[in-house]
């Protein structure tokens, strides 16, 4: 195991070390500074700005903003759901798919626009190569910039001394895609192919093996989407096993790359707060308490998945590390990742919203299953999807500089600003809606046979597991599955002739993803309108400090206390009944 | 709330066009003609036919003069892609274990006489991730290798030979696990002892 430890602690210390130099990079990029890109990107940018007729140095109060939001994000949704509709008549299609059933495009629409990425569907097998494109990585782009733009607006609330203004949500949406999401991507999706990811329009290949058969290999343009699947924290994979076939992610090292991608901007996004903020302490502290519950994650994971599952066990499979074999729960495992960068990637896909899988979540142990459990009911703030992340645990900021305020006897504040009834009430809908989603949501469907039709592993735990799991993820807008857990029957793959959605989960699902992203985001930008324009008193003898170590216990405990009062009793039915029992089922 | 709805319908057409249309494209056009074989899905070729990729890997179904892949939920579809979804706890988990362990060593015992099922790496009798899992680990690969010298009439010192060289190891010599390459393996196995 010292050699998967070893490659845990470099992955860290590299998202260390890039946490300082991209979050200054975006705080540069936020508050509309010229950075290394302007001479050649600013020119575009201004182009922009008049083809779509938008005056950038207009400043939004909160409800302009949202209004801009959810008008786009609504009508980009329309936009969506016509092209997977229309899927027949479009160009880039050699495989001749028809559109799927409505109800599977819904949720796709949905899951998509909101930054879930959760499918219903398997890519190679339902979508063509210009819905692919045009249709879901255009969202894995769009989708993503507005989770930063909402965390750009908040913070500027948070800052802002005088007026109403957050900003202006064009200029953000534009500036966040053209100076960081773009770049990126195409520098990684161009890194990705040379390490053999695939990029093409082809059909996919026939070849004859080497035994006398045939082996048809899926094509397609991968690596410019696989870039911003990940970047975005985004996840839904081109194939259906998405990260895991080779052909997403090919080497040990396109898994790392991978792996940074998704966690670099959650994780320097803290930084940009800080520098923001004008104390870049504040940014520590929220780093510190995110990466602290993100290890204990990680090493739970690993550990369990060492040792294997009760079933390997049970088979009298001896699941010990060797010379030449690194032991351990390998069943939907990938060799060339093995125990350690699997586990790693488990963690750091659902810390964050990103839900890419690169190996196969309903195979993991009842103890490496719980942890990305315990990471979605924490509510995505361990980092956490981009912008959404940070968004989400500030709200946890303050409801700890509330209770924190209580336990001194004295008035809240944040960064000099009083935390008032008004904001309060703000962050506690905006902390229990997407709770209160995922328990509705698995209540109603492990109750009723319109539900357990979609589960895979039978009525036992694991079958619970699966319902518990896939509203989890749907409404924490993360994507990753118990993927036994189906809405999208295909009799005859390949092609989906004959295939149908189950409706009920297609729909539940849809509106879970669409009410849990943006019922939170006006909430906060309720809050940063709110936090605007508040006077700020100097800090005295009396504040309460937010950027030291007692401060970053009390936000962990917050985080942990909320997410276990919500879920303990859910969690118990699932995982933790796999984990303690040496029964099969 | 008109403005919000023309600069909305604006801005769906041009990031539809730019994100959607010109930037895969674009990043097609270079890669076409920075890393042609990589990009089309790194191809390999014996004869000058396609018998495969190097990325994705074959089932060999049992045939005793080649390695064997890992087992795969899915058949080794390359178009076709589904987790096998067995759970930690399942009945179904601990009989397709159970399959595939007595199926290894009655398969590689008699060219390994000492071969107990104590010493079954977990790789060889787990289902991979993607069902196309191009490796095995090195501990499988030396298991095989006895029967492979015994069928091919190789020396086992030329067939540990080979699996060295057609062994992928870490990334950077770090990241990741080293593994045997099945397919490249079994191609440089057929041109060391081609089968009659």
């Amino acid at each position: 195991m010292a050699q998967g430890w070893l490659q845990i602690a470099v992955f860290v210390a590299v998202l260390v070390a890039l946490v300082k130099p991209v979050g200054i990079y975006m705080a540069r990029v936020f508050t509309d500074q010229r950075v290394f890109l302007s001479p050649v990107v600013g020119p575009i940018e201004r182009l922009t700005y008049r083809a779509l007729r938008v005056r950038p140095d207009e400043g939004q109060d909160w409800k302009g903003y949202a209004r801009s939001l959810i008008v786009f994000s609504l009508l980009f949704w329309v936009a969506l759901y016509l092209i997977l509709r229309t899927q027949g008549i479009h160009p880039f299609n050699p495989e001749g798919f028809k559109s799927a059933p409505w109800d599977v495009n819904f949720n796709t629409t949905s899951s998509f626009v909101t930054n879930t990425n959760w499918q219903y569907y398997g890519g190679e097998t339902t979508l063509s190569y210009f819905s692919q494109m045009a249709g879901l990585a255009v969202q894995n782009f769009v989708s993503a910039a507005v989770g930063i733009a909402v965390v750009v607006a908040l913070i500027r609330g948070i800052v802002a001394r005088s007026g109403r203004a957050i900003g202006n949500f064009w200029q953000d949406l534009v500036r966040i895609l053209l100076y960081i999401l773009v770049p990126i991507s195409i520098v990684g999706a161009l890194f990705l192919v040379s390490q053999g990811v695939i990029q093409n329009l082809s059909h996919a290949t026939v070849i004859h093996t080497l035994t006398g058969g045939s082996q048809v290999l899926g094509q397609g343009p991968v690596a410019s989407q696989e870039a911003i699947k990940e970047l975005g924290t985004n996840g839904g994979g081109f194939f259906n096993v998405n990260s895991a076939f080779p052909f997403e992610n090919s080497t040990g090292l396109t898994n790392f790359f991978e792996m940074l991608l998704i966690l670099v901007i959650p994780a320097a996004l803290t930084y940009t707060y800080g520098r923001m903020v004008g104390s870049q302490r504040q940014g520590w502290a929220i780093f510190a308490a995110m990466l602290a519950l993100f290890v204990v994650g990680v090493a739970v994971v690993y550990m369990a998945e060492q040792h294997g599952t009760v079933a390997q066990h049970a088979a009298g499979l001896h699941t010990h590390a060797f010379d030449g074999s690194t032991g351990g729960n390998m069943e939907g495992k990938e060799q060339r990742f093995g125990i350690a960068d699997t586990s790693l990637w488990t963690a750091i896909t659902t810390v964050t919203s990103c839900g890419a899988v690169n190996g196969a979540f309903e195979s993991l142990t009842g103890l490496g299953q719980a942890v990305p459990f315990a990471n979605l009911g924490f509510s995505e703030v361990i980092f956490g999807g981009v912008g959404a992340g940070l968004y989400s645990m500030l709200l946890y900021v303050i409801l700890a500089v509330f209770i924190g305020g209580l336990m001194v006897g004295r008035t809240p504040e944040y960064l000099g600003k009083k935390i008032g009834a008004r904001e309060i009430k703000l962050v506690a809908l905006g902390v229990l809606v997407t709770p209160l989603f995922t328990l509705l949501a698995s209540g109603l469907a492990s109750a009723t046979r319109l539900g357990t039709r979609s589960i895979y592993a039978g009525i036992n735990p694991q079958g619970f597991s699966e319902t518990l799991y896939a509203y989890l993820s749907q409404a924490n807008n993360n994507g990753s599955a118990l993927a036994g857990y189906t809405g999208f029957i295909q009799p005859n793959a390949p092609g989906n002739s004959g295939a149908y959605g189950i409706s009920f989960a297609d729909l539940l699902g849809g509106a879970v993803m669409i009410g849990a992203r943006f019922l939170p985001i006006l909430f906060v930008l309720a809050v940063a309108g709110s936090l605007a324009g508040k006077k700020v008193s100097p800090a005295g003898l009396g504040t309460m400090r937010t950027d030291n170590p007692t401060f970053v216990f009390l936000l962990v405990g917050v985080v942990i206390l909320v997410g276990a009062l919500t879920f303990f009793p859910a969690l118990l039915l699932g995982p933790v009944v796999q984990s303690l029992t040496t029964r099969l089922f | 709330m008109r403005r919000d709805l023309i600069t909305s319908l604006l801005a769906i057409v041009v990031m539809t066009v730019f994100l959607g249309v010109v930037y895969p494209l674009a990043i097609t056009g270079i890669s076409q003609v920075v890393f042609p074989g990589e990009a089309n899905g790194s191809k390999l070729s014996v004869d000058g036919k396609v018998v495969g990729s190097s990325l994705i890997g074959q089932d060999f179904k049992g045939d005793p003069r080649y390695f064997q892949s890992r087992p795969s939920a899915t058949g080794y579809s390359g178009n076709v892609t589904f987790f096998g979804n067995v759970g930690p706890n399942s009945v179904e988990g601990r009989e397709e274990v159970r399959e595939n362990l007595a199926a290894y060593v009655a398969l590689e015992k008699p060219f390994d006489r000492g071969l107990t099922k104590d010493q079954v790496p977990v790789d060889a009798v787990t289902q991979s991730a993607s069902g196309v899992d191009p490796h095995i680990s090195e501990a499988n690969a030396s298991i095989q290798a006895h029967r492979i010298a015994a069928v091919r009439k190789l020396p086992l010192a030329r067939v540990e030979d080979l699996i060295s060289a057609n062994t992928d190891g870490r990334s950077l010599g770090l990241l990741g696990e080293p593994g045997v390459n099945v397919l490249e393996l079994n191609i440089a196995l057929d041109k060391e002892a081609p089968i009659e």
